[in-house]
């Protein structure tokens, strides 16, 4: 177990710089989540920190000890690969003792340690078989236990789940998170999956074109997304964002001339400075028509989801997407009254896309009082 | 693209036994001969229904041109050329694709042009060497001007003269190279974050995994090796180095020149030397299509 520096990390292929200075510290024993669309430079951070591409610039330590010039298997890491990469001519008891063989430990201890293993991961009766003889959860769970047998002080996850059908996905999550718990080693679990992330992280770190968008707890990127970026990202549905005009402290008007009212304690947004406004679809209230403040959604259509539907529609000139329990029916040409609660609107800067006013910080701690 | 009739599947079928027809029939002649005796064997035309003296004809042979001793020195040349090619195909296949090191390119090309330089196109020049392996060295240091006197290394009538010539190719070099471009960087990066360094990922995964390549190499080599006649026959001048090829050369013409060929004695050894090619083939079929076609993942 130990924690993780990353100080001014790059890296240059070729012409392109993959990575801008990615700088992070991660605490003993925690969970953390790199999440980002593909081509983000997660998996070359991931990699860099496992020893498998070399560092251009910065620095990493494990443990207080600087490991850029370490071999992989000096660093202490132990990594759960994409495609798996069980060794194909290996049998399952092959594949998870493997670390141990290198390590030249005696084989009943070797044999030992991999039924207690094969017990964790729920792979005893399988031991003999071959990876290609397993399903593809059951590889998974090679690729686990292989990376579990050494006890390494930091497990490394490059998208783990990305090859599992909806369902498997799910439990195996619900695996990763109970192994951690039992564990205690420092994790890092790459993802661009938002909901993956928001279920296991204990922090989340949130990439973009090779640069961090923002680090924190689920619940606050949730609540507070840091740009606009991180606010489309994360949320599912995704947040209605529009482009829109600051006509005073606590109104803005969005394209169509419709007026939203927002919190101006929480943003010190100036008249006529262009905005991005942004609400999640389901802070956005469902009201009686007439009710005072309520604006008009004309709907254009209806997605089932079963718990509940998403109604799509316009709100002035925008496109717009409302979580609607379910119960009430609604369908394509009408008109829903929708009321948006002021502290529910987020404002983004338009240029730079940074949120407008208050640090995130010490917006957390407006939130909390 | 495949369709199933009648009329196709007998047309296929009959093209199928044209074929082996064509292939099988001189072989079969060849047989034919080796089982009758020197007068029949020379009427015109020849019978082509076996004949009563095919073990008096096997075993004459055997004995009159000491196939014994001549089918060892076959083996221990093909099995030396078949094992060194594995070993050395697997090793430079393995430097080239999985390190990078300056000059790789280099050897990369040098390596594949001896693609163009097969045994007979460098002949004088290997025989040059192989006469005195020392003389490359003594050339060096000549040149660098160092006074040195190196004795003379010769390999004529040896078997590690038979044997290292034929090695020095690149076929085995590309047929693994072309194996190892199909494993994935992740199987590398696995073993490498599980500890292992080049030499055990080399033992423990490439090697296992390339056994069907390996199998096909060995049987293409073993072949080539039991088939080689001209390079033998250069190198070796002594009688107890001859190889079984060399010696099916000297039962054709007869015992002295001016004597009517002993045809059928020479079909009989000629059988006899086409069986270990023959066997290899047969028990490595099943691994050596695999590992020609593709890999198995
Ligand atoms: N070995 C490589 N050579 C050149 N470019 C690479 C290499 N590996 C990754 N890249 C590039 O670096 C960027 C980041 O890649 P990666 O870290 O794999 O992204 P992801 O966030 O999807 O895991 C991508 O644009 C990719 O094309
Ligand atoms: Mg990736």
């Amino acid at each position: 177990m130990a924690d993780i520096e990353i100080r001014g990390i790059t890296k240059t292929y070729g012409p392109t710089r993959v990575l801008h200075g990615v700088d992070l510290s991660i605490a003993n024993g925690e969970f953390l989540v790199i999440l980002g669309p593909s081509g983000c430079g997660k998996s070359t951070l991931l990699r860099m920190i496992a020893g498998l591409e070399t560092i251009d610039g910065g620095e990493i330590a494990i443990g207080g000890t600087i490991v850029n010039r370490l071999e992989p298997r000096e660093r202490g890491c132990a990594m759960v690969f994409q495609n798996y990469a069980l060794y194909p001519h290996m049998t399952v008891a092959e594949n998870i003792g493997y670390a141990l063989k290198v390590a030249g430990r005696p084989k009943a201890e070797r044999l030992a340690r991999i039924g207690e293993i094969a017990k964790i991961v729920g792979l005893e009766d399988y031991l003999d078989r071959k990876p290609s003889q397993l399903s593809g959860g059951q590889r998974q769970r090679v690729a686990m236990g292989r990376a579990m047998i050494r006890e390494p002080k930091v497990f490394l996850f490059d998208e783990p789940l990305s090859n599992l059908d909806a369902k498997l996905r799910v439990q195996m999550r619900l695996e990763i998170r109970r192994l951690h718990q039992r564990l205690g080693a420092t994790s890092i679990f790459v993802t661009h999956d938002q909901i993956e992330a928001m279920t296991l992280a204990d922090r989340i770190v949130v990439m973009h074109g090779g640069r961090v968008e923002q680090v924190g707890a689920p619940r606050t990127l949730y609540a507070t997304p840091a740009t606009r970026f991180v606010a489309s990202f994360l949320g599912s549905p995704a947040m209605n964002l529009m482009p829109a005009e600051i006509l005073r402290p606590g109104l803005a008007r969005i394209a169509g001339g419709v007026d939203i009212a927002f919190d101006p304690a929480l943003f010190a947004a100036v008249p006529g400075q262009q905005v991005e406004l942004g609400i999640r679809p389901e802070d956005v209230e469902l009201v009686r028509p007439g009710t005072e403040g309520a604006h008009a959604l004309a709907v254009q259509f209806v997605e089932e989801m079963g718990a509940s539907r998403l109604v799509h529609g316009r709100l002035g000139e925008a496109e717009f997407a409302v979580v609607q329990p379910n119960g009430r029916g609604t369908e394509g040409g009408e008109t829903l009254a929708i009321a948006l609660p002021p502290s529910a609107i987020h404002l983004f800067d338009i240029g730079n896309g940074r949120r407008l006013g208050l640090e995130p910080q010490r917006l957390d701690a407006v939130r909390a009082a | 693209m495949i369709e199933r009739s009648p009329l196709l599947d007998a047309l296929t079928h009959a093209l199928m036994i044209v074929g082996l027809i064509v292939t099988a029939f001189p072989i079969y002649v060849v047989f034919i001969a080796s089982t009758h005796d020197l007068p029949s064997v020379n009427q015109v035309p020849m019978s082509l229904i076996p004949g009563n003296h095919l073990v008096e004809n096997y075993a004459k042979v055997w004995s009159k041109s000491d196939f014994g001793a001549k089918m060892l020195n076959s083996l221990i040349v093909a099995v030396g050329v078949t094992v060194g090619k594995v070993i050395l195909a697997a090793i430079s296949a393995f430097s080239i694709v999985f390190f990078r090191y300056r000059l790789r390119m280099v050897f990369f090309w040098m390596i594949f042009i001896t693609l163009m330089l097969p045994l007979e196109v460098r002949i004088v020049p290997t025989y040059a060497v192989a006469a005195d392996v020392a003389e490359p060295l003594r050339w060096l240091v000549w040149l660098f001007g160092i006074e040195l006197a190196l004795p003379p290394v010769n390999l004529l009538n040896s078997y590690t003269g038979l044997i290292l010539p034929l090695i020095a190719t690149a076929t085995g070099t590309f047929l693994y190279r072309q194996f190892f471009l199909t494993i994935p960087d992740s199987l590398v990066e696995a073993a490498k974050m599980d500890g292992a360094g080049p030499v055990r990922f080399f033992i423990e995964h490439l090697l296992p995994l390339s056994r069907n390549n390996m199998a096909a190499l060995a049987t293409i080599m073993f072949v080539y090796a039991w088939n080689q006649y001209l390079w033998p026959l250069l190198i070796t001048t002594e009688q107890s180095m001859a190889t079984a090829t060399m010696q099916l050369q000297k039962i054709v013409p007869g015992p002295l020149f001016g004597q009517p060929p002993i045809w059928n004695e020479a079909m009989a050894a000629t059988l006899m030397v086409m069986v270990p090619p023959l066997l290899v083939v047969i028990f490595m079929q099943h691994y050596f299509v695999r590992g020609l076609i593709a890999s198995d993942k």
